[in-house]
């Protein structure tokens, strides 16, 4: 919302500087996105005229150009701009003049050749660009004023300020000048009024009412018409399209502007109707019907439905989509003579409904649907007529009597019980009744006292105040959120802030990973389609129903196309060397008889190895990686299984265990997945799914002792099939030393010809130790001798 | 025209009976070049074709191309099989018992690597920097699930459907259950829902997690991005505790002489609502690019836990009270690190994730 202050100062003087304004209005929560000085810092520019243009001997992109500055000329610039010719008028800032922005005009010498002063953009004054209009200079009509007038004058500028605000959806009164004004006012402790527009023409009964039927009362439950003849065709004045166009609006004639005049001061949306191209010279407002169709005024045909409310002519043909937009067939034309005037009130949840339906945006919605003023239509069609009137062209200017239909669900305003102890114990400070009606009645509050407490009846502008909450809301907000004084809570049933055994357990996770030297990633949940099918994975995903792209179009059953993504983007830059981890949640769809997902969370780590790695290095990293972190975690009773897993190598994959309950996996990227996704070489994975994790059984924290007896290392080596993994052979030499071995690692593994195919040599070290005693050698060959024989 | 007939016969169950017995791929793939090849016998029988009347000489070409399609088939089929099987041998030949890595003596997971320590992500950090704080403050840190229902995003919160408030949200809805009713949070509130439902009073918790929204991405915009709010429920809590929080808050983060301020504005679950700033972290309030020389930056919204929303969850707004604040994770950090371009996070470029 563009307010300019001259135009707010037509309610209160707003006597305070721009920056206190500002200020107050941001207090207030009317947020300022931005000031804009308009008009003012050109006291220096002049209208020039354009003699004569020529190329500069020495540039191609600037010229030389002649300008008559007002005493005839020629005066001599260089300009760089293309969009004029000899004969326009322009905005010259003569040597000396400061334009905005502190920029000072000197002459100056450009490529040889002198530029007393310089011919200006739009932008360059600070002044509104008109639309499709070329790049370069601002050029004025032409015969505007005679060269040497001052361009502030020329253009009927004057020094305004037009702030921008972010209206919140809470506030539809200020989407208006005199709601703006009002709260500003009431901040500064001035007086509002209504200003003074010369008085609207009396009422004619004689041109009779226009025959108004109401059928969907409650879609529509005020609409007034009034008649008005000898409408003006002409432009409106010039200081309203000015206000207009600070505001943001472009001027079109006289009805319009005034029509939209009206909503941007009063915040009554209201629409201006040919009488003689509506059919029965009248209106009828009914419900839609399925399958009608209507032009509206944006030239897009609308499909209508019983949900909308349909502005129809008396005949029953559709003229508008109600407090939307409205239609192309009774839209006002230059020979418009007569006009229905209407200032209406829709249902908020019925226009929200039918905007949403059709993607329909528009000022009139937008007021409609956060909420009209239900008691501002009088004063709207009265400011209509008086505006209307003082058009050129508008002195004969007739208006009928308004005809208002109104139905009872038209909202009234409430009276609210207000509570000074609540408003005090909701925001912690200690007002008196009499200050709090202080700060109240400004904006429009009407406050009676009862006993302790007040009932308070609301100002019709004001219907989204509908309880005592919101009346606390509007005391803190003029008494000031900066004034509350801070307080901690007392909280006597305060709890201690602590994390979960699960968020701490995330956080180890991500220490030891780094600690390893994995980055932490953070990839998107979405995915395309494809994504998982190259990745060898199941492709039954959650559809996501309106993605912004197809590539986003489905949420990540795994981490694992995510994470070889960003390994591409990685390789794709000449990074390679790398190890990332992620944790995030993937989602899968809900079992029958549910409709939200199920999400779980997962920890994956991705390692590329460095060209020249060996072919083993990948995976050792993500065994390893799974080690450090089982160590780590404290993790008991785990295994490893080899498996087949989807997207994973066959023959180097495997499933972690915990007490028989499977973790994760880890392995190898299948090359026709790694390939798939742009990338080569090999790729280490391990998943880990942290849900299961936090269930796994852990490591005693009981301390146990240590011996202080010497060791002894005992070599052993097994030749064993391939078909029996190296940890159940480690697991039966374990369980045979029982508790004297200390300590056992799998040092070397041969594999060769005198072994024959299929077999391997597995050399173990082990170190037992006694608590109690230095053992025996006999003792010693008698557990060797055991271990052996468990291995067998 | 019969001899081509039987004789195109002939030459596909000798392709055939050939393309079988091959013993290895490399031998199947000179087979398939014997038999179907530009020398072959069946490529042979086309230049025969220019002898016979023109009306045979369709119907001989028919046949021939039938029989080459035929064999061309088969011999597609056997190659996928050689395929599979060299696919399987060569995986077969590079089996690893993962177990022998396992048994053997521990080594760093990244033995070879020139990157040394890793980092954690700068989101991940800051965020973690963020639950000590509250931590520290007495809060608990609490989650919830990113996919939700209409009910824990909106309705609960006081958005009733077709509020014109949740046009403040551009939602992405899923797949499941009735159009609209399962979507990807817009925000962590839902969290303060599920919260409240539990009914366990009073309540000092934050909320971190991941949110979504319908943005297009941009430099301070992503679709996908991170948030943390608070709750706070208890009996006799005001506006003053919120503000009172929220400083401390303040500098207990972004250190000494660091402050907040609260300006009115508009949430449909909290009233009064308030958008929340705080000094500028990068020029410590003297105005500098990062806040348009306001000295201030705007970090998000709080409020007072509306009554609506208290009797949604079945707690009784007139015995407590509480409110609520929330700010982007991600934004944050974006502010902190000088970040101009917030899509940096999401392309994980070692280079990038090292820095911090």
């Amino acid at each position: 919302m563009r307010a300019p202050l001259s135009w707010l100062r037509d309610y209160a003087p707003l006597d305070a500087p721009v920056e206190r304004l500002t200020h107050i209005l941001s207090e207030l929560g009317l947020v300022v996105d931005g000031v804009e000085e308009v008009g003012g810092d050109l006291g220096d520019v002049v209208v020039a005229k354009v003699l004569d243009i020529r190329p500069h001997p020495d540039a191609d992109r600037i010229r030389l150009v002649d300008v008559d500055p007002g005493d005839g000329g020629p005066l001599q610039i260089v300009c760089g701009a293309w969009n004029f010719g000899v004969g326009d008028l322009v905005p010259l800032a003569p040597v000396g003049a400061v334009l905005p922005g502190e920029f000072k005009i000197s002459r100056r010498k450009m490529r040889g050749e002198v530029s007393n002063g310089m011919l200006c953009s739009a932008s360059e004054l600070r002044l509104p660009e008109s639309p499709g209009a070329e790049e370069g200079l601002l050029i004025l009509d032409a015969g505007l004023a005679p060269p040497g007038t001052p361009i502030t004058e020329a253009l009927g500028l004057q020094r305004d300020v037009v702030f921008d605000l972010d209206i919140t959806p809470n506030r539809p009164d200020a989407l208006c000048m005199a709601g703006i004004a009002r709260d500003l006012a009431a901040a500064l402790g001035e007086e509002w009024s209504w200003p003074d527009d010369g008085g609207a023409p009396r009422v004619e009964p004689s041109l009779g009412e226009a025959p108004i039927t109401v059928e969907a009362g409650d879609l529509c439950p005020r609409f007034t018409g009034t008649v008005l003849e000898g409408v003006p065709d002409g432009p409106s004045p010039d200081w309203m399209a000015r206000r207009l166009t600070l505001a943001g609006m472009r001027p079109i004639n006289a009805v319009v502007d005034v029509s939209n005049y009206v909503m941007l001061d009063l915040g009554q949306p209201n629409h201006a109707y040919d009488l003689e191209r509506l059919g029965g010279a009248g209106i009828l407002v009914r419900r839609g019907r399925s399958g009608e169709r209507l032009v509206t005024l944006d030239g897009e045909e609308r499909e209508l439905g019983p949900h909308d409310c349909v502005i129809c002519d008396a005949e029953g043909n559709p003229v508008g989509v109600g407090g939307i937009m409205g239609g192309a067939s009774a839209e006002i034309a230059s020979d418009t003579k007569r006009v229905l005037l209407e200032c209406a009130w829709f249902s908020p949840t019925a226009i929200a409904r039918t905007g949403n339906r059709l993607g329909l945006h528009s000022e009139a919605r937008t007021r409609f649907e956060r909420g009209v003023d239900p008691g501002v239509a009088e004063r709207a069609v009265e400011r209509f007529c008086s505006l209307l009137r003082t058009v050129p062209g508008g002195e004969s200017l007739r208006r009928g009597p308004t005809v208002d239909a109104r139905d009872p669900s038209l909202p009234e305003s409430p009276t609210l019980r207000l509570r000074p102890e609540r408003v005090n114990s909701i925001l912690g400070v200690t007002l008196s009744g009499e200050q709090i009606t202080g700060l109240l009645r400004p904006l429009g509050f009407e406050l009676t006292a009862d006993g302790d407490a007040f009932d308070v009846k609301v100002p019709t502008w004001r219907l989204e105040v509908h309880r005592e909450i919101d009346l606390i809301e509007e005391v803190a907000r003029m008494w000031g959120y900066q004034r509350i004084e801070r307080t901690v809570p007392a909280g006597a049933g305060r709890s201690t802030g602590v994390l979960t055994a699960r968020q701490r357990e995330r956080r180890r996770i991500r220490q030891v990973l780094t600690g390893a030297g994995v980055n932490e990633a953070w990839t998107t949940t979405f995915l395309g389609p494809g994504d998982l099918e190259r990745a060898g994975l199941d492709p039954a995903a959650v559809e996501v129903q309106n993605p912004l792209d197809r590539s986003e179009s489905l949420l990540r059953t795994s981490l694992l196309p995510g994470l070889l993504k960003a390994l591409r983007f990685n390789l794709d830059r000449q990074l390679d060397d790398l190890a990332l981890f992620e944790i995030g949640r993937v989602f899968s769809p809900p079992p029958e008889g549910q409709i939200v997902p199920v999400e779980a969370e997962h920890l994956a780590v991705a390692v590329l190895p460095p060209a020249g790695a060996t072919g083993v290095a990948a995976v050792e990293s993500a065994v390893r990686s799974w080690q450090w972190l089982a160590a780590a975690l404290r993790l008991d009773r785990t295994s490893i299984e080899a498996a087949t897993v989807p997207g994973l190598h066959p023959a180097r994959s495997a499933r972690l265990l915990s007490d028989g309950v499977a973790l994760g996996e880890i392995g190898e990227v299948d090359a026709d997945v790694v390939s798939a996704y742009g990338l080569s070489g090999r790729i280490g994975w391990l998943r880990l799914s942290l849900d299961e994790l936090a269930s796994a059984p852990r490591r005693s924290q009981q301390a146990r002792d240590v011996s202080r007896y010497p060791a002894s290392d005992v070599d052993l080596a097994f030749v064993a099939p391939d078909a029996v993994p190296a940890a159940a052979l480690v697991e039966a030499v374990r369980s045979a030393g029982g508790d004297l071995l200390e300590d056992l690692s799998l040092f070397d593994v041969y594999r060769g010809p005198r072994l024959g195919q299929g077999r391997r040599s597995l050399a173990l070290r082990v170190r037992l130790r006694a608590m109690d005693r230095t053992l025996s050698d006999a003792e010693l060959g008698a557990v060797r001798q055991q271990m052996i024989d468990a291995a067998a | 025209m019969t001899d081509i007939r039987s004789e195109a016969q002939s030459l596909v169950e000798e392709g055939r009976r050939r393309l079988a017995a091959a013993p290895d791929l490399d031998a199947f793939l000179d087979t398939e070049r014997e038999v179907l090849g530009k020398r072959s016998a069946l490529a042979g029988l086309n230049t025969r074709l220019r002898d016979l009347p023109p009306d045979e000489r369709r119907e001989a070409g028919a046949v021939i191309n039938a029989a080459r399609t035929e064999l061309e088939a088969e011999a597609a089929r056997l190659r996928a099989e050689w395929e599979v099987r060299r696919r399987r041998e060569r995986l077969a030949a590079e089996r690893l018992d993962l177990t022998e890595i396992a048994c053997a003596p521990a080594r760093p997971p990244l033995p070879w690597s020139g990157r040394g320590v890793g980092h954690q992500h700068l989101v991940t950090s800051t965020r973690d920097e963020l639950e000590d704080t509250f931590v520290a403050m007495g809060f608990t840190v609490a989650e919830g699930p990113e996919a939700e229902t209409d009910w824990y995003n909106f309705e609960a919160l006081n958005m009733p459907p077709d509020h014109p408030a949740r046009g403040m949200w551009d939602t992405l809805y899923l797949r499941l259950g009735e159009p609209g009713q399962v979507l990807l949070r817009t925000h962590t509130s839902p969290v303060q829902v599920r919260l409240m439902e539990a009914g366990e009073l009073p309540i000092y918790a934050v909320m971190p997690g991941r949110c979504y929204r319908r943005d297009t991405p941009d430099a301070r915009h992503l679709p996908v991005f991170h948030q943390i709010e608070g709750l706070v429920v208890d009996e006799g809590i005001t506006f003053g505790d919120m503000a009172g929080i929220i400083e401390a808050f303040t500098t207990a983060f972004f250190g000494e002489g660091m402050h907040s301020r609260l300006r009115p504005s508009f949430f449909p679950f909290t009233e009064p609502s308030a958008e929340f700033e705080v000094t500028c972290p990068i020029c410590a309030g003297e105005g500098c690019r990062t806040c348009s020389g306001s000295g201030w930056i705007e970090l998000g919204g709080c409020g007072m836990v509306d009554p609506n929303v208290f009797t949604a969850v079945g707690i009784d707004p007139e015995v407590y009270s509480g409110f609520a604040f929330g700010f982007g994770i991600d934004r944050l950090a974006q502010v902190r690190a000088s970040l101009p371009d917030m899509r940096a996070l999401l392309d994980n470029d070692v280079r990038f994730l090292t820095q911090f």
